[in-house]
């Protein structure tokens, strides 16, 4: 798919179908011991800054071994921290990424955040495969958003973009394990968390994954 | 205790939310009369806002039809309505020891063995006895109203078997990883034992990355853990055996893997193990006296979701703490206990993983009547001396015995242990003591006729004194300063992220420290704990503290913007250890560092 203008993007991401994906999330939507039941994420289209048109659950999650981090390009507050942590974290775990572990930024502010604005953004991150800039529609953002708990208890803070969460959520969805940690933790320590989740990782010992 | 709540245990509970319930609001509540002794029924209520007859129907649906995507701290889910007080109390068992363990037990990792480093104290202190305890999961019924929900448990059993330890009598834990591999859900199969308050060496601490997972047909199936059970300053202050004063009785063991800690715990790695000494006897005609055998009962405290199909739920996205709708007591939701007319000790554990409580005997025929009983220790550690209360706040981890006098109440008499503490999410509770009866009701007390003679002394009793601080030690002491914020979602200490692999505090043996505890958070609170060592309090915002805080702790509850002083003797062993927030849920993400003590 070609690059889109912003407005051909704000057409795009307002009539994107998200109906299939709605049924699932309106599902029982519990975990429990067994696993989580029913359609948890939300199946919901979402733009890569290629322009490839993904789907979240099916496409980016499902049976794989995954980093979310929530970010927006004009961030001046945690985001560029986080984004150049996730490069180290991307080199470190080379070559998993795209692999074994893929990595995923989304837009809170998608309706600013283009495919080609985010693709603007990462050209001069110098990234490799296995790592996506996403946006899309933000009613579907948002469920995924809600969905991986990346909310703020307090209402106003969690309005305030800038303020906008820093956790890194990590896991495994195959085995519907999942977990998080600070984005603004160290590259070596968030790698290390993230590979204890890979096939590969979670046979080895708490002290000896070191990378 | 009692700094932010509005008004002191000992005043009468009737302040605060105090008004008549209407019959609509019990029935809504699930409060109205029914069948058992008592005047009125506490139940399930919907969801975790505490019980003030405003359950708002609309929002509970509306919660539900959300699924408790992102609804942190909210409570997730309405859990199926259960019958209160309808099974007895399950007591523990006590765990046995084995007469062997092949390989024997040595110093350096055996093969097959999670340790990586050698026991720093098993020649000096050779294990008396050997246990051999397996993690496995296995079926539970935490309800007879509901059906068995899949937990993981030490021996399988939820609470794990409760050890009877003694100062003196060195232990060694064959520790066995057997929990399914490819386990899918909740909870992770790596597993790192913390034994909660034991002055113990690093490498059986349980430290949150010792973790190891259980490969089948390799290496790593289990983790010997050696437990001296020796008085903390064995080594220099008071050697040969330690300092009288540092003796402990209620420890308990969990599970502390990094980032997973709250899912494992609440999913039943859990146990106690109690610590008894020429004094503490564990014999109701010997030493303190206090009430023993059968009358000596510890009750860990843990709400839990169940979802619609009654299985144990735990929501993998919340950030805020994890808040439960169903009351369990050693792992039975809203049991009966039948007591003697006569003293009991209880050991109360708050297990977690987010909900504090305030905790209250109510009469339900008599509301208003404040029942007093004895407080014996906090955290774990006896007193100075005992303590007359109505009430006992317990943030997460904490524990408190208690004695209660049975024999002032005719048998026939049913008395509610309640939870008043109002609580509405994960963040902390809101510091309000509910009304008598609107609160949770945790477990029945059924007095019966009377049966084995009550040969405990009664209050008031004197334990050990607390070796406090010298000028000198004071003086000597280096004071660090611990702040605790938040910002963008994150948990930060002194501006920095937790790192497993980072030493932020390096302390030679032997040394002492003041640390300074800040809540810098906001509208959040935590309870914080130190490893490895008893602390002191020497001050809370400025002021002493509170009576039941003048003994021995390991666990501070830090309420919003507070800031606490306490001393801590650094004793014996090295190696790594953490402080951390006990709300298991701010544990897992990343509240938490590590510290390292150093030898001199
Ligand atoms: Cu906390």
């Amino acid at each position: 798919m070609a690059l889109m203008s912003r407005r051909q993007w704000l057409a795009a991401a307002v009539t994107v179908p998200a109906a299939g994906a709605l049924v699932g999330w309106r599902a029982a939507v519990t975990a429990n011991a067994e696993g989580i039941k029913g359609g948890y994420f939300p199946n919901v289209w979402l733009y890569t800054h290629e322009g490839r048109r993904v789907r979240f659950y099916d496409d980016l999650v499902r049976g794989k071994v995954v980093v979310v981090s929530f970010m927006y390009s004009k961030c001046r507050g945690v985001c560029p921290g986080i984004t150049q942590n996730l490069a180290r974290v991307q080199r470190l775990l080379e070559p998993s990424v795209g692999r074994d572990v893929f990595m995923y930024s989304i837009s809170i502010k998608p309706d600013e955040d283009t495919p080609e604005v985010l693709g603007r953004y990462v050209a001069g991150l110098g990234i490799g495969p296995g790592w996506s800039f996403l946006t899309g529609a933000p009613d579907d953002i948002e469920r995924i958003r809600r969905s991986l708990g990346a909310v703020d208890p307090d209402p106003a803070v969690d309005a305030d973009k800038s303020q906008h969460i820093g956790m890194l959520r990590y896991g495994n969805e195959r085995l519907e394990r999942w977990a998080a940690c600070p984005g603004g933790a160290k590259p070596e320590w968030i790698a290390q968390s993230i590979r204890w989740m890979t096939d590969e990782g979670a046979s080895r010992h708490g002290t000896e994954a070191a990378l | 205790m009692g700094d932010t709540r509005k008004k002191a245990g000992t005043e009468p509970a009737t302040q605060a939310s105090e008004r008549v319930l209407g019959r609509r609001d019990l029935v809504r509540l699930g409060l109205v009369a029914g069948a058992g002794s008592a005047g009125y029924l506490f139940s399930n209520r919907a969801f975790s806002a505490p019980g003030r007859g405003d359950v708002d129907d609309a929002e509970v649906r509306d919660c539900l039809l959300r699924g408790g995507v992102g609804q942190s701290g909210r409570g997730n889910a309405q859990s199926p309505q259960t019958t209160p007080f309808v099974e007895p109390l399950p007591i523990p068992p006590v765990k046995q020891p084995v007469a062997s363990l092949t390989p024997a037990p040595q110093v350096d990792p055996l093969p097959g063995e999670g340790r990586t480093r050698p026991h720093q104290a098993l020649t000096r202190f050779p294990p008396k006895k050997l246990y051999e305890i397996r993690q496995r999961e296995a079926r539970h019924r935490f309800h007879r109203d509901l059906p068995p929900s899949t937990v993981w448990g030490f021996d399988g059993i939820v609470p794990g078997p409760t050890f009877h330890a003694r100062y003196g009598e060195p232990i060694l834990v064959r520790n066995f990883n057997d929990l399914p591999q490819n386990h899918r859900g909740f909870g992770i199969p790596q597993v790192s034992t913390h034994l909660h308050n034991g002055h113990t060496p690093s490498e059986s601490d349980g430290f949150p990355t010792d973790f190891f997972p259980f490969v089948v047909g390799g290496p790593q199936r289990f983790y010997d853990q050696h437990y001296p059970n020796v008085l903390a300053g064995f080594s220099r202050q008071y050697p040969p055996n330690g300092d009288p004063r540092e003796a402990m009785s209620t420890l308990w063991y969990h599970d502390h893997r990094v980032d997973f800690t709250a899912p494992n715990v609440y999913k039943g790695l859990a146990g106690f193990y109690l610590l008894f000494n020429d004094k503490d006897t564990g014999d109701e005609t010997t030493g303190f006296r206090l009430p023993s055998g059968p009358f000596d009962v510890p009750m860990m405290f843990a709400d839990k979701l169940f979802d619609r199909d009654g299985q144990l739920f735990f929501d993998l996205f919340n950030f805020d703490g994890l808040l439960g709708d169903k009351f369990t007591v050693n792992g039975k939701i809203q049991p009966f206990f039948r007591v003697q007319p006569r003293r009991y000790r209880f050991r109360w554990l708050n297990g977690g993983p987010s909900r504090f409580y305030e905790l209250f005997l109510t009469d339900p025929n008599d509301r208003r009547r404040a029942i007093p009983f004895t407080q014996i220790s906090s955290d774990g550690n006896l007193l100075p001396s005992s303590i007359t209360q109505t009430s006992v706040r317990l943030s997460v981890a904490q524990r408190a015995d208690v004695v209660v006098d049975f024999s002032q109440f005719r048998p026939g008499t049913s008395l509610i242990l309640e939870n008043r503490l109002e609580q509405r999410n994960g963040r902390g509770p809101t510091g309000d003591i509910l009304a008598a009866g609107q609160g949770d009701a945790l477990l029945r007390f059924d007095v019966v006729q009377p049966g084995t003679p009550d040969r405990s002394l009664p209050p008031p009793y004197t334990f050990y004194e607390v070796n406090r601080p010298t000028r000198a030690e004071l003086d000597a002491a280096n004071v660090r300063i611990w702040e605790f914020e938040r910002g963008n979602g994150q948990w930060q200490v002194n501006g920095e992220f937790f790192d497993g692999n980072e030493i932020r505090a390096s302390i030679p043996e032997g040394a002492s420290e003041i640390w300074v505890l800040r809540n810098r958070s906001g509208g959040w609170q935590h309870p914080i704990h130190i490893h490895f060592e008893e602390l002191q309090i020497l001050s809370r915002n400025g002021a002493p503290p509170p009576p039941n805080e003048r003994g021995r702790n390991d666990v501070v509850r830090l309420g919003f913007n507070e800031e606490v002083r306490v001393f801590v003797r650094f004793r014996d062993f090295v190696g790594r250890y953490p402080m951390h927030c006990h709300n298991t849920i701010h544990e897992d993400h990343a509240m938490m560092i590590r510290f390292d003590v150093v030898r001199a």
